[in-house]
């Protein structure tokens, strides 16, 4: 009887989509929407995830991800390091670009060289490839890399790398990507058209080396407005969206219509705290209103009372509609280097009223915290919801959300005493802690989103020989003590991951990536009668 | 004339520089644009290059100086975020607002101007009575709103309409336009009426009070006197005398129109220069806003031109060299 239904629904949906679909069409076109413009075809050009998503359709990296953002073979069968300093790829034999031109390691050192060198990028993808020092072609299907120290993230760098080639890309500008002149890859679609800021057009490219995708063609749309996208679903324009409102989800889970594709993601959400400051911090006043002369959030027990006094759960549950994990680390369960047992703090207000009066603050203090109103989900409400709880342990909080545009660069400049942001990480614990909690370092390229200045040289000097670790095993342990250290420090005040949530017409399935890009080689058909899940 | 001409173009110009200067401050005001298209994971060294590929390593004044420089030569620098001319990004969104602009100024007049001359004419029947209540809704209805509840309406319960995007569209003059193809005048009618919506009640409104003014008038009492058909009476002697008004009005609105149709767009996920513009603003992308506004500018001042000359057309006291 079930199975009866589901065939039924499947049915239904099949027929909406034929209705739906331009004529002649039929059932092989998939309609996508999503939520953020995709602003350039250049691979190379900026390091922005739309970007990246279109991008991972097109070309193919050496190194791929699955949904659960674990190393795949891409172009590259193979790696392994040869000597502590040298890494060597074998490259995938008989693949071709979309032009005709086969894939060789010539290609690779081509897009070696080009990736630093894309005029006026505005954040450009060298921050991968600076680690190499030296390129060595073997022969048309090996290349090495050479590193001037052991280095065990290349393969996970080289993941974020879409490869060019030689004779198609040789002289191609940005302008030539977006006009489809150069749009030639190796990925599973082709560019058909793409119209900037509108939709993108796609036909699949039967040639393709992995695994055929479902549909013939693909049209993806840009549709940045939250209700019109998900209304856009339900009157069936499209049959696929991203970033589904939390506030459509309660009906939208009730819609039989409707499947939803969900998974934990790699962003964090969290609150950074002023460890620059040892004396007044500009955003803390004692209870009258005065300033206090010393920092309080330089004592690790008022950093940890902030963060018990944190009912994570409950933002979970009413600010998020239950799309977020509560956390206590940076990464969630499942990826590469989560420190089992370190749950998120359970919320107790005791306990912190109890730690603050140990630090000396048995009346509390007066704080401001700072957040974003336009960046993460739901962010000026969590600012809200942290500033009660704040307040019920005697910290009295005064909420302040701003957009993003003047928030970030107040925050890069230690303007703030205590503020929301998120984060979204490469699956690999050194990662966040190189980026967020290491002491920020220009030479090492060390702490450049490490806000707050939090400053340790004992976890410094753990992270330094974490990242000259080759050895997975090894290494997984030192990050996790690393990542260990900073929590029971409370470098940041961990809140929750956000899960990523895409909605489909039933009938489709999906694979949830945890990367949050939205690609059409990760949708088809749902099986015979199966739900979409 | 011609004086009256090159007074407009010396006006335009001190206006555009001064918006120039004004935008660049105010961009520098908010914040870094670098500082919001960067990659989260870039490092110190990546940021610092970043900073100088986009030329906000130097002073503001020298960027200013720079940016005089290329915009006297036709070039007001390329866009941050897209990496291609700003003027070439706008000019490529222009005609889908264009089109959404005359489409609703098109509907406000046919919707309009019949229901205020029927108001004038017969202000105490309970239909002129229906017409004026229902344009405060009209008024006072966010855009937003309506937007989303044709949405809900006319694409997710009945199907009638497709909800968003701009449709298939035809090739004219090299451009790309949506009212040649079926499709696309389907995907056109919700967002232009959405964007009407205040229009139509603004044309009713000036309509009708313009009608019941004109009627006490002399002449009109005159013609009527004098046994000529009300018809000739209401379509000429009337209705030429109360358009003035309306099309200032209506002008200056098609200016507004094209300019800020921000919402409307961002709703229908129309692909015009509002939506460009919002997306701009929130990364901070000052080619584009420089450019956009510089555009905004000339063309509110050809509206106001050719609003004038307008008047002289339907009103010979008015003279072009005294107004000037």
């Amino acid at each position: 009887m079930k199975r009866n239904i589901g065939t039924a629904a499947a049915a239904v949906a099949v027929m909406l989509s034929l209705g739906m679909a331009p004529a002649g069409a039929g059932a092989q076109t998939l309609t996508m929407a999503v939520g953020a413009p995709v602003t350039s075809i250049d691979p190379h050009y900026h390091q922005l995830s739309p970007n990246n998503a279109v991008a991972d359709m097109i070309f193919d990296k050496l190194v791929n991800t699955d949904g659960q953002a674990r190393l795949i073979p891409g172009l590259a069968t193979e790696w392994r390091v040869v000597e502590p300093n040298l890494w060597e790829f074998k490259l995938r034999p008989g693949v071709r670009f979309h032009n005709g031109s086969e894939f060789t390691a010539d290609d690779v050192a081509f897009t070696l060289s080009r990736v630093p060198n894309v005029p006026n990028s505005p954040s450009s993808f060298a921050i991968y490839t600076r680690p190499i020092q030296q390129v060595e072609i073997v022969d048309s299907h090996t290349i090495r890399l050479r590193t001037a120290g052991p280095y065990p993230l290349m393969p996970m760098d080289l993941s974020n790398i879409r490869i060019l080639d030689r004779e198609t890309h040789g002289n191609a500008t940005t302008e030539d990507f977006n006009s489809g002149r150069a749009a030639a890859g190796t990925g599973p679609w082709r560019m058909v058209s793409h119209r900037n800021g509108d939709r993108i057009e796609f036909e699949r490219n039967d040639a393709y080396w992995g695994d055929r995708p479902a549909f013939q063609r693909v049209d993806y749309r840009m549709i940045t407005n939250d209700a019109a996208r998900t209304a856009a679903l339900l009157a069936g324009d499209v049959e696929f969206i991203d970033q589904v409102p939390t506030s459509d989800l309660a009906k939208l889970r009730t819609d039989q219509r409707v499947a939803l594709s969900e998974t934990t993601g790699l962003r964090i959400i969290f609150l950074g705290l002023d460890h620059m400051r040892t004396d007044a911090s500009p955003f803390i006043t004692d209870n009258n209103g005065q300033p206090v002369p010393h920092n309080p959030l330089k004592d690790v027990r008022v950093r940890r009372a902030l963060s018990v006094a944190i009912d994570r759960q409950a933002i979970v549950d009413r600010v998020m509609e239950g799309a977020a994990t509560p956390a206590g680390q940076f990464l969630p369960a499942g990826i590469f280097s989560h420190v089992p047992g370190l749950e998120a703090p359970r919320p107790d207000p005791e306990a912190a009223k109890r730690l603050l009066a140990e630090a000396g603050f048995p009346q509390g203090f007066r704080i401001t915290l700072h957040g974003p109103n336009d960046r993460y989900i739901n962010d000026s409400r969590i600012i809200q919801a942290v500033g009660q709880m704040w307040t019920r342990i005697g910290v009295r909080t005064a909420v302040e959300a701003q957009p993003w545009t003047t928030f970030v660069g107040r925050a890069g400049r230690q303007e703030f005493s205590a503020f929301l942001i998120g984060w979204g990480s490469n699956p690999e614990g050194s990662h966040p802690l190189r980026n967020l909690v290491a002491t920020a370092d220009r030479e090492r390229g060390w702490g450049a989103s490490n806000r707050g200045r939090y400053s340790n040289p004992e976890l410094d000097r753990m992270i330094e020989v974490a990242l000259g670790e080759l050895d997975d095993a090894k290494r997984e342990k030192l990050l996790q003590d690393a990542q260990r250290l900073a929590m029971e420090d409370v470098a940041i005040i961990p809140l929750h991951i956000q899960t990523n949530i895409w909605a489909m017409r039933r009938g489709l399935a999906h694979t949830p990536r945890a990367d949050e890009l939205t690609r059409a080689q990760d949708v088809r058909p749902a099986a015979q009668g199966g739900s979409a899940r | 004339m011609t004086v009256f001409l090159l007074r407009r173009l010396m006006q335009a110009a001190v206006v555009v520089l001064a918006m120039s200067l004004l935008v660049f401050i105010g961009v520098y005001a908010i914040g870094d644009p670098v500082e919001i298209l960067i990659s989260p994971e870039a490092d110190q060294i990546e940021r610092e290059r970043a900073i100088a590929a986009l030329g906000l390593d130097l002073p503001l004044w020298q960027q200013y100086l720079v940016f005089l420089g290329k915009a006297l030569q036709g070039d007001l620098g390329r866009s941050f975020v897209f990496n291609e001319p700003a003027l070439q990004l706008i000019l490529q969104r222009m005609p889908a607002t264009l089109e959404l602009a005359f489409g609703a100024t098109f509907a406000a007049l046919l919707i309009g101007l019949p229901l205020g001359l029927y108001a004038g004419l017969r202000p105490d029947s309970s239909v002129s009575k229906g017409i004026m209540a229902t344009s405060i809704l009209g008024f006072s209805l966010p855009t937003f709103w309506v937007g989303l509840m044709l949405i809900m309406v006319f694409a997710v319960q009945l199907g009638w309409l497709p909800s968003t995007g701009r449709g298939e569209t035809a090739e004219l003059f090299g451009l790309r336009w949506s009212f040649l193809t079926w499709d696309g005048l389907a995907h056109m009618v919700m967002p232009a009426i959405n964007l009407a919506l205040f229009k139509i009640s603004l044309v009713i409104r000036l309509t009708r009070a313009g009608v019941r003014e004109t009627m006490l008038m002399d002449y009109v009492k005159f013609a009527r006197a004098k046994g000529l058909s009300p018809a000739r009476v209401t379509f000429v002697h009337v209705f030429k005398n109360i358009l003035i008004p309306v099309v200032t009005v209506v002008g200056l609105e098609f200016g507004g129109t094209i300019a800020f149709s921000v919402v409307t767009e961002s709703i229908f996920a129309w692909p015009g220069m509002g939506k460009l513009i919002i997306d701009s603003i929130n990364v901070l992308d000052r080619p584009v806003i420089v450019a956009y506004l510089m555009i905004i500018v000339l063309m509110f001042i050809t509206i106001n031109l050719v609003v004038d000359l307008t008047y002289s057309l339907l009103d010979p006291r008015v003279r072009l060299e005294s107004k000037a």
